[in-house]
This record gives C-alpha cells, structure tokens and sequence, in this order.
C-alpha cells in the first residue's frame, strides 16, 4: 500500500494573491487545506523602535506607512493617544476635518480591497472601476497636504493646515489637448470642498455599479457565500474587529460605541452581517462605502458654513503661524524648540483606538516625561484577523484561501510594522 | 464617565481582590496591576464575571522598563501589558503584570482563556524575549529567520548587531557586522517639572 502523506505548499511570498508579502506554509490533504501556517514579518521594520528614537512629532509620517491604504486613519489614532497624554483641546473644525478625511479615508481602503479581492477571486473589471474612484480622492489628499498617499496632514492638536481655497486643475501636456482639459477640469472649479461635495453626490451610482457586478453575480456568490465563516463568539475571542466582527452580526462599532471626534454628531448607520463568511463582509464593506458618503456630506455642509481654526494654539504642541513666527521673538522660540527638541509630554500611558477601515486600530503610548515616546504599541486590526487565518481556512479548499485573505483585507505595512 | 469607571474599579477590586496589586484611574483609563503566578484565575475572572465580561483581549504586548526615566526604576524589568475590551458593557481595561526574574522572564500564556493572544505572545517573545509558559507555538514571528536577540529591549542597538549583503564571491547572502556608526540626532531630556512655564 502506498502511504499516503499531506502535502505541503509554500504559498507566496511573491505570489499576487497574498497582498504583499506573506508566506504561507499549507499542509494539503489533496485540495483540501488541513493547516495554514502564515510566516509574516518579510516586511517588519521596527516601527515602534524607531519611534523611541524620535520626537512625537518625528513619527507622525511613519503612521502613513503602516496601513499604507488607509494612511489617514492610522496618524489619528496616533495624535488622539499624544492628545490625551497631554490633554490639548483640538478644535471644533479640526474635528470635523479629522471625520471627513477618515471617512475618504475608509472609502480608499474599502476601494482597494473590493479592487483586489474581486481581482483574487477572478473580477479584473473591479480593480479599473476602483481605481478609477481611488484617483480622484487621492487627488483630495494631494491637494490639502501636498502628497497622494503618505499625508502626515494629521498633527497633535489638530491638522495642519485649513482645507484649500481652489481645487488643484490638470494642466496641458502633450497627451492632453484643451477640450479633454475643460472637461476634466469641470468640477475642479470651485474649492477642495466643492470637488468632495461633488464627488459625494456622484459616489452612490458607482457604487450601485459595483453591486451590478457582483452582489447578485453567479461566480461571486459562489467564491464567497459560506467560505470563511466565523461565529460571533469565536470572532470576539479570536480578537476579529470591525468588518470582520460586524460581518459575523455583532453591532460594534467604536464610532458609535465610544464616540471620538465628532462622531457622536453625524448621522449615520452601521450595517451588520448575519451568517459571517465572506458575502457576508463583503456587503457590509459595500454599505460602510455608502455610509461613510453620507458622513462626508454631512462633514462637507458643516465645513462650507463655519470656518475657524484647525489647530490648537498651545504653541507648546503645535508650532505658531509663520507669520508670527517671523515677528515675534517668544514665537520664534516656540518654533525653534517644538521642531529641535520636540514637545513634552506628560508621563503616564495612554491607549487611544479609531474605528479604522479594518477594524480597531489602537496605539498604546507611554511617556516617561521625555520628548520621544518610552513605548509605542500599534495594535493592527490586521495582525489579529491574520492570526486566525489558520481557523478561517481548515477544511476548506485551497482556492477558498484566496478568498478568504481577500476577505481578511490583508495589508503587510500594519502586520508586520 | 467618570464615575462608570469608579463603577467599574470597584466591581474588579470586588471580584478578583487579593489578585490585583493596584488599580489606579489615569486620564479616563483604569490599569489593573496584577500578580503574575495567579494571572490565568484573574483574566478568567475578568472574561466571566458579569459585571466586568471582558470577553475580548484586543492588545497584548511586552514592555522593558530598564530605562524608565533613565533608569530610575526599581521593580522588575519585564511586564506585560493587555488591553481588554467588554463589548457587552462596552468598557475597557488595562492590566499589567511583571515577569518576576529579570534574567529569564516567564509567565503564564493567556492563550486558554483569549485564543486571540497567540500572536500577541509570540510578538512579545519575539521581541522581547519573555516567555510565555503553557503556549502552544512559541516561535518567533516578525525578525528573521535565524535571528539571534530580542531586538525591542532597551539594550539591543537601534541599528541592530548584524547587516546582509550579497556576496559575489561566495555568491549567497551573508551576515556581517553592522557598519552603521549609531548617531544621535535629537537627544532624549526630561525636564523637572514644569520647566519653562
């Protein structure tokens, strides 16, 4: 008799599917998946040592380059933790600024992941029409702080600067003549605000494409309907947050649960899932995209009728104008220290966490009283819903996998950090 | 607020009692300091107690206290810091607790009572070295394979002890010694108390 062995495979970590790089070591049973092994940490850059080694402003940038699709969100749990250790006040617009950049933010992230995952799971079309989006708010980013991805626009006591007056235009090169030009700089006209606004209003149609393709689509439903499940029990105890618990029909949300910002002042609805596997989450992100539009306008409305200012003006935390700056001794002195030495802050420890697009994204901060953070833990959604892969995937088939790190929404910056 | 958290200070002080060494409220968080060797009896009453149901463990991390304010600390060096979420009474707590012998940490895993923790503990591990005693898979997750060190305790360099390049002529990878000479930028100060104002 032959004798039968499982068979393992190694799955990545250059493989399109693992979104990014993860290995994966499967042990088979035929096609049949009896344990999944992810090696991560390929991308591991010590993150949180190196902001031991710098001023708390210093790291802000660093935040970008953990979730690196959902940039802004992850500097605002990191302000929110130095915020609370020295107990600065952020202003009511800069609030206001915060939700409506995380909610742009949520709907990137959202974008990317329906993009790949459609893209794993056999949908090339997806990937075109999310990009598509994708491009016109990271043009949102790049108008207010000047880069498409890696913002650092968020700063401790609030943003760093006010929303722009006029929207960035394209213009003329040799591939785009003047007719093309006007029209694609038709609803660039008016300021940063106006291009939201505009884009808000236009949001929901394509959304509503995104589900013709594939919330009623035969080969869609059959990669995602019952593959992956997990029991809420099994979700909370496994860490699992945001889409990943919602999906399994548990109603927790920071956003509304623990109110940061101004969440507690928008209108808005938190969508729940009910059997848990992968169709399941894959509505409720679809639906976080539609909520999070109707944030935005809401945000968008409140900005267009109250101006004021974006940051605080403890100049102890944030720098002064430049203006005053330039005329100003004690100012001068300001500047110089907060962006030599770096700000003060308190000893004691913090833990700050946002409602991030993959879940609850939480820093843990502690100060010793220095001018660089003693410890700095970034909890990854990611990182927890990574570890139960192996749970997820027993049993299933190894096509199924693919869906199932879709599913995960699986990005490396924040794993492995 | 404030007094949800009062609430919830003394219902833990009520149902784990000699278990916990402190429990201070600090900026609208309450961090419970807790015995080691009973850890698994405390957590387990921390996830099934009605009133606390901190069913969730959403962070677990290591912590190396060697150079707390430049080195003025006196306890032990390694402790481990959770944070629990209860999505039922929708509150959260911090408890910590420190590994006793500083030259080779170990304590209890909570991998029994949070599944979610084993990644958590192996990055502890990992990282810092404390061992986690009753952990199913206690491997290195993030460094290298091969890694020698734990690279988050305060005295493993910024820069590391060892750097790869490739070798032409034995035409593989290989490690050698860090040629980056470490460089200080901004210094770390602790100023007295309110110092400048």
């Amino acid at each position: 008799m032959a004798e039968i062995r499982n068979y393992t495979l190694n799955f990545g970590p250059q493989h399109p599917a693992a979104h990014g790089v993860l290995r994966l070591i499967l042990e088979l049973d035929g096609e049949v998946v009896q344990r999944a092994d992810p090696h991560v940490g390929l991308l591991h850059r010590g993150t949180e040592k190196l902001a031991e080694y710098k001023t708390f402003l210093q790291s802000v940038p660093y935040m970008d380059r953990l979730d690196y699709v959902s940039m802004m969100c992850n500097e605002h749990a990191y302000v929110m933790a130095i915020e609370k250790l020295v107990g600065v006040e952020v202003p009511i617009r800069a609030q206001y600024i915060r939700v409506m950049f995380d909610e742009i933010t949520r709907i990137l992230n959202h974008l990317l992941w329906i993009g790949a995952h459609a893209l794993d799971i056999g949908a090339m079309t997806m990937f075109l029409y999310a990009f598509r989006e994708r491009e016109d708010l990271m043009d949102v980013y790049e108008a207010v702080s000047g880069a498409r991805m890696h913002a650092a626009y968020y700063r401790p006591g609030g943003v760093y600067r006010d929303l722009p007056d006029a929207m960035p235009q394209y213009k003329v090169s040799k591939i785009k003549n003047a007719s093309q030009l006007a029209k694609l700089n038709e609803n660039r006209q008016g300021s940063v605000l106006d291009f939201i606004e505009d884009f808000a209003n236009r949001f929901p149609t394509y959304v509503d494409e995104y589900e013709t393709l594939l919330t009623d689509n035969r080969i869609w439903k059959q990669r995602t309907v019952g593959i992956g499940v997990v029991t809420p029990e099994r979700a909370l105890a496994l860490g699992f947050t945001g889409p990943m618990l919602r999906g399994s029909g548990i109603a927790w949300d920071l956003r509304k649960k623990q109110p940061y910002e101004v969440y507690d002042r928008v209108d808005f609805d938190i969508p729940v899932g009910v059997n848990g596997d992968c169709y399941d989450r894959y509505l409720v992100r679809v639906e976080e995209m539609r909520q999070a539009n109707r944030i935005i306008k809401q945000c968008v409305e409140w900005l267009k009728k109250n101006p004021g200012p974006v940051i605080t003006d403890n100049h102890k935390v944030a720098p002064p104008s430049r203006v005053n700056m330039k005329s100003n001794m004690e100012e001068l002195i300001h500047h110089f220290k907060l962006f030599s030495e770096g700000m003060h802050v308190p000893e004691g420890e913090a833990y700050a966490a946002v409602e991030h697009p993959k879940g609850e994204f939480g820093i843990y901060l502690v100060s010793d009283g220095a001018n660089k953070p003693y410890r700095l833990k970034i909890r990854a959604p990611g990182y927890a819903h990574l570890s139960g892969l192996d749970e997820m995937t027993r049993g299933h088939m190894i096509a199924d996998v693919v869906s199932i790190i879709g599913t995960q929404d699986i990005v490396f910056g924040e794993i492995d950090r | 607020m404030a007094s949800t958290l009062e609430a919830l200070k003394s219902a833990a002080e009520a149902a784990l009692g000699a278990n916990i060494l402190s429990a201070t409220i600090d900026r609208h968080e309450l961090t419970l300091v807790c015995r080691a060797d009973t850890i698994i009896e405390t957590c387990t009453l921390l996830r099934d107690t009605p009133s606390l149901r901190f069913e969730q463990c959403v962070d677990l991390c290591g912590m190396d206290y060697s150079a707390y304010r430049d080195g003025v600390w006196e306890g032990s060096r390694f402790a481990v810091v959770c944070h629990l979420l209860s999505v039922a009474n929708n509150q959260r707590v911090r408890v910590r607790f420190f590994a006793t012998d500083d030259d080779f940490p170990v304590v209890p895993s909570l991998v029994d009572v949070w599944p979610g923790v084993n990644w958590f503990e192996r990055e502890a591990f990992d990282l810092y070295g404390i061992i986690f005693d009753g952990h199913p898979d206690l491997r290195r997750l993030l460094t290298d394979y091969g890694f020698v060190g734990h690279p988050f305790r305060k005295d493993f360099p910024l820069s590391g002890h060892v750097e790869m390049r490739y070798d032409p002529v034995q035409a593989r990878v290989i490690y050698q010694p860090v040629t980056i000479e470490p460089r200080e930028n901004t210094p770390r100060i602790i100023r007295e108390e309110n110092y400048g104002g």
